[in-house]
């Protein structure tokens, strides 16, 4: 491994000033990053901690939604009442990415950031409307959470840029969200398949009024699965609707053959689990209590 | 579980806290990446980045010049070999082709296969030096499957490797063996099964990776320290490694994070050594992980055809195997001791099989806990399902029918002596678990048995009297399994003390006389003999030191309950007498040695229920019960773990464990990310029956344990599938992806 400078501003201009003078990495949690410049793949002449920055560790819920501090890590996440009840897709997604020492420092920022294409916070993100926070040295701008990743390994960040926060609109009324992935094991695996999925249902809990299906490990990115969400507004919530969602999902899977899983088994996992996402989605909103699965 | 009336024994049946357990449970136990020697230099190894190529040209001149390397080793630094053949212990070794794993010579025969080594200041500096060799390679087409290597016109790996005309081939050895007249038995069948299976390249999966630290002094003598299966093996591969007398090496074993089989071949000392001779400095070497999968031996997937018959009242008439192990880069896999198990649970009059070792370009493989027997077992155990299922008959019935029992030939020859085979499938008849019904949709219960030899092989032990009542013992067999414990409970036993008044030590191999590798079962068999053996020559001892003492003939002491008793009644206890020694001659030692003592076999048969996710193709394990014959169970939890653990391992072969390779030969999933061996919550708490059907061979019964456990999770898992959800997996893993394929293609 490759000597490098370590830096924890305590400032975002602090942070933004040390990105600007070029080979520097950012580091939240450091659970992919550390290993990465062990293994080679990045050789930095500066890592930067942003642990110590006050916007990066911002938790708020209130009535206008959810504001998620990139640095945020999973434990404070999925021990967080308001994301447990309204956010439940999140912090399902957090509550299973590695082990107890991996979610004491793993961040939703980071794992965005990452973009691998099996993340599995991101189609939580995605499915919840999540939307981007990022700043650079010209300001602050915004991208939509499904834009952020731009290909295996790549998102939309400039290399002096920090993705600062996550905002999230608050819950609609019956609505209820979930994630699931689909791994061989039942813990410390990569998704071979993931799917979140938010549901927004009537007043009689009979009909969708809208949803956001999102779709992990089965492309060069997570996905929002567009036509599979729309394909559900206006439809009463019944086996058949919920069936052509999962087809329609199943169609934008692109996915590739590798030790996690055949592409082939991968289309058939988007179906099953885009079907048990919903499900288990529309069991939240009608204010079921469905647990939470491994 | 008892079949005969047991004797009445104080220490061995007894749970002792285990001797080194304060060590291991505190950290402070001592394993071979904690050592630290001054002066020492740190080494990486450069590994080959293809599968199969030829070697043209190594430069290393740059990474010399980079500061704070002090050597540079490739293979001309490790003596040419010659056509030599050298016995190891554990079987007889092509030395040139061991030198050539060691560091690749004109050829690197698997990705990962270890090229150069650099020693320096430090691992960083020594892992960039490596990166400063330039390794110039002709690449050739790798050969990764079995079947495609043994095409006649396959590129040839090993060009050394020869047919009986003299031409080269993948194929390094061809076995037989045959008893009565397979024709006609097929012939009298009313039902024959055949079909074809094929399993994947597994790693053993131990926690701790291979290391070695090596000092070759000034004066010729050379000090290693490792954690190995075997000090003494170890001691004779590095020794004839670099042609040196065998007396001019010493090992000292340091505490061992698991083996299994595969901490048997050296990998780093000889490389250490050389590194260590050309600086004059300890040298140290550990592997990570992606090392050790990549490079060190795996055991061998395989492909197998097997056929049986059998008439409609459920006796088996005939059977027939053919097949094929992957060796891996070198010749040498488990593949004969495959095909001395195929049958052996079973007495099948009439039998043939077919073996073939075949070189690919993958690691070469080893041993893993019965090796070559869980391969065929997955095979066999299928058909003698489907059998079972074809005929309406129970397999457990049918399992007590057929099994093998004392006196049954096996196909390859030997007659069992009293063994257990049917004791373990009974023990399994009157389980709770298969009294209980398994209900529920998607569910199955699965049954399988397995064998293996276990060895004997040669151990030696000493043992000192302490003047406090205690006694020291030294041993040579290094602990993977609680055997100091096991061992010492034996010498307590004999000498009629406590298993806490002995302290038992793994000492180097300057220190204890020849005693072979830890592996084969053979440990708490042939060890144990020598720790007994140790006690009775003291016993002997003692009686003349208490003759001294009473001023009588030693013929007229007994020795009897941990005591000495003399003419008219007077006696002393142990702990009295040992206090007495110095006065009466000095010190009491005891030797002793086993080496002409074999074992018999051991049997275990296991029960699994699973359920399948019919949509995914998920299994899961619901429930699981082991019952093996440990002869005699010494410490029982030692024979539960080693039983548990075993099982465990066979159901990671079994659902998820495969080297995965992409075109180039590269495996894809050398981490523990990826190489999925499974967590603690893919498994039920496992159930162990203990049943005991003592060895004659051993003075207190005992059967080794570690290796049968392993060998049925596969079939009885598949067993269990079929009965779930109708499909019968023939090949292994049985992953998500592939139970799910088997379910749509109903
Ligand atoms: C044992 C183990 C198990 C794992 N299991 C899972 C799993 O089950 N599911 C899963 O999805 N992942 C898993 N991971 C991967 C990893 O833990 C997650 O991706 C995690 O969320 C990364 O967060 P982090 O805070 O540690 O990121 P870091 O490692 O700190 O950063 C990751 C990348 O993002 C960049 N980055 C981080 N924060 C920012 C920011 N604010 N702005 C700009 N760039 C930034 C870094 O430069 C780096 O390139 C596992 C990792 C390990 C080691």
């Amino acid at each position: 491994m490759r000597d490098f400078e370590y830096e924890a501003p305590t400032s975002l201009g602090g942070a933004l000033a040390v990105l600007s003078k070029g080979t520097a990495k950012t580091m939240a949690g450091g659970t992919d990053l550390i290993d990465q410049v062990r293994m080679g793949r990045h050789a930095p002449d500066v890592i930067v901690d942003i642990k110590k920055i006050p916007e990066l560790n911002v938790l708020q819920h209130d009535a206008s939604g959810l504001r998620l501090g990139a640095a945020v890590p999973c434990y404070k996440i999925y021990g967080h009442c308001g994301i447990v009840s309204d956010y439940s897709a999140l912090a399902d997604s957090c509550r299973i990415i590695g082990g107890i020492q991996i979610q004491s420092r793993a961040s939703v920022g980071g794992n965005m950031c990452n973009a691998g294409p099996a993340a599995d916070s991101t189609p939580a993100v995605i499915a919840l409307g999540g939307v981007c926070v990022i700043a650079g040295p010209k300001g602050t701008r915004e991208l939509p959470a499904e834009a952020f990743c731009v290909g295996p390994g790549k998102n939309a960040l400039q290399p002096d840029e920090l993705l600062v926060e996550i905002k999230f609109p608050a819950r609609a009324a019956h609505s209820g969200s979930h994630y699931r992935r689909f791994i061989p094991r039942n813990e410390m695996d990569i998704a071979v398949v993931g799917v979140a999925a938010s549901v927004v249902l009537d007043d009689s809990g009979q009909k969708f009024v809208s949803a956001r299906i999102a779709l992990g490990a089965v492309a060069p990115t997570p996905l929002l699965a567009q036509a599979a969400s729309e394909s559900l507004a206006g439809q009463p919530v019944n086996e058949s609707s919920i069936a052509k969602a999962a087809e329609l999902a199943r169609s934008i899977a692109k996915p590739i053959d590798d030790m996690r899983g055949t592409a082939e088994y991968r289309v058939h996992l988007v179906g099953v689990l885009t079907q048990r996402v919903i499900t288990a989605a529309v069991a939240r909103a009608r204010g079921e209590n469905i647990g939470h699965a491994h | 579980m008892t079949t005969a009336p047991k004797p009445k024994y104080k220490v061995i049946g007894t749970r002792p806290i285990r001797h080194d357990g304060a060590d291991k449970v505190t950290g402070r136990a001592k394993y071979g990446a904690d050592i630290k020697l001054s002066g020492m230099l740190y080494a990486a190894m450069l590994r080959s980045p293809h599968a199969h190529a030829n070697i043209k040209k190594i430069d290393t001149s740059k990474a010399e010049k980079l500061p704070g390397v002090r050597a540079v080793v490739t293979s001309k630094d490790i003596p040419e070999q010659g056509d030599r053949i050298v016995e190891l212990g554990e079987g007889a070794v092509n030395m040139r082709h061991l030198a050539s794993n060691v560091l690749a010579r004109e050829k690197v025969n698997y990705r990962g296969h270890a090229v150069a080594a650099v020693a320096a200041d430090n691992i960083h500096i020594a892992e960039e030096a490596c990166k400063l060799i330039e390794v110039e390679y002709e690449v050739l087409a790798p050969v990764m499957d079995v079947i495609e290597a043994m095409k006649p016109g396959a590129l040839v790996i090993n060009p050394d490797v020869k047919d009986e005309n003299g031409k080269p081939t993948n194929v390094a050895k061809t076995f037989c063996f045959e008893k009565g007249d397979v024709a006609k038995g097929f012939a009298a069948a009313d039902v024959v099964i055949e079909k074809e299976f094929r399993t994947a390249t597994v790693h053993q999966g131990y926690i701790e990776p291979h290391n070695a630290t090596v000092h070759w002094n000034n004066d010729g003598k050379v000090t290693v320290w490792m954690s190995t299966q075997g000090t003494f093996s170890a001691r004779q591969q590095t020794a004839e490694l670099h042609r040196i007398p065998i007396s001019d090496v010493k090992v000292i074993p340091m505490e061992i994070g698991g083996g299994f089989g595969g901490k048997i071949s050296v990998y780093l000392p000889p490389v250490a050594a050389a590194l260590s001779k050309k600086t004059g400095k300890p040298v140290k070497l550990v592997m990570d992980r992606a090392a050790v999968f990549e490079a060190t031996g795996p055991t061998p997937g395989s492909v197998m055809k097997v056929k049986i018959g059998a008439k409609k009242d459920g006796s088996l008439v005939a059977g027939e195997a053919w097949v094929a192990f992957e060796a891996g880069g070198y010749p040498g896999s488990p593949i004969g001791m495959g095909c001395m198990c195929v049958f052996a649970c079973y007495d099948i009059p009439n039998a043939k099989v077919d073996g073939f070792d075949v070189c690919v370009n993958r690691p070469r493989t080893n041993a893993y806990r019965a090796p070559g027997s869980t391969q065929v077992a997955f095979a066999v155990e299928s058909i003698i399902d489907e059998i079972c299922e074809k005929l309406k008959l129970d397999p457990i019935e049918f399992r007590l029918k057929n099994g093998s029992q004392e006196g049954t030939r096996r196909v390859d020859g030997p007659v069992f002596p009293r063994i257990g085979m049917k004791e373990t499938v009974q023990a399994i008849k009157d389980s709770d678990h298969w009294r209980q019904p398994l209900n529920g949709k998607n569910r199955g219960r699965g049954v399988a048995t397995g064998f293996w030899f276990n060895c004997g092989l040669k151990s030696a032990a000493s043992a000192t009297v302490n003047p406090d009542g205690t006694v020291s013992l030294l041993e040579g067999s290094t602990d993977i399994g609680g055997s100091r414990t096991a061992i010492a409970m034996q010498l307590a036993e004999t000498l009629g003390i406590k298993a806490e008044e002995v302290k038992p030590s793994v000492v180097d191999t300057d220190s204890v006389g020849y005693t072979d590798v830890t592996g084969g079962s053979r440990v708490t068999f042939a060890t144990g003999i020598a720790a007994i053996e140790a006690g009775k020559d003291i016993i002997n001892q003692l009686k003349e030191r208490a003759a001294i003492i009473w001023e009588c003939d030693a013929g007229q002491v007994r020795y009897e309950d941990g005591s000495v008793h003399g003419p008219k009644g007077v006696s002393l206890t142990f702990k009295q007498l040992a206090d007495k020694l110095h006065h009466t001659g000095g010190a009491v030692i005891g030797r002793g040695t086993s080496s002409e003592a074999t074992q018999g076999g051991a049997f275990g048969t296991h029960a699994v229920d699973v359920e399948v996710d019919p949509e995914t193709g998920k299994v899961t394990i619901l429930r699981y019960t082991v019952a093996q014959d440990a002869g005699t169970a010494i410490h029982p939890s030692y024979v539960e773990g080693q039983f548990t653990g075993g099982a465990v391992q066979g159901i990671g072969w079994a659902l998820n464990e495969e080297y995965w390779y992409d075109t180039n030969g590269t495996m894809r999933n050398s981490t523990y990310l990826d190489y999925r061996i499974p967590t603690c919550y893919d498994l039920p708490k496992i159930e162990t029956i203990i049943v005991e059907v003592p060895d004659p061979q051993h003075p207190f019964g005992v059967r080794g344990v570690g290796e049968v456990p392993i060998v049925p999770p596969p079939a009885a898992i598949a067993n269990a599938i079929h009965q779930a959800i109708g499909v019968r997996m023939t090949e292994l893993p049985m992953s998500p992806p592939r139970v799910m394929k088997a379910i749509l293609s109903k």
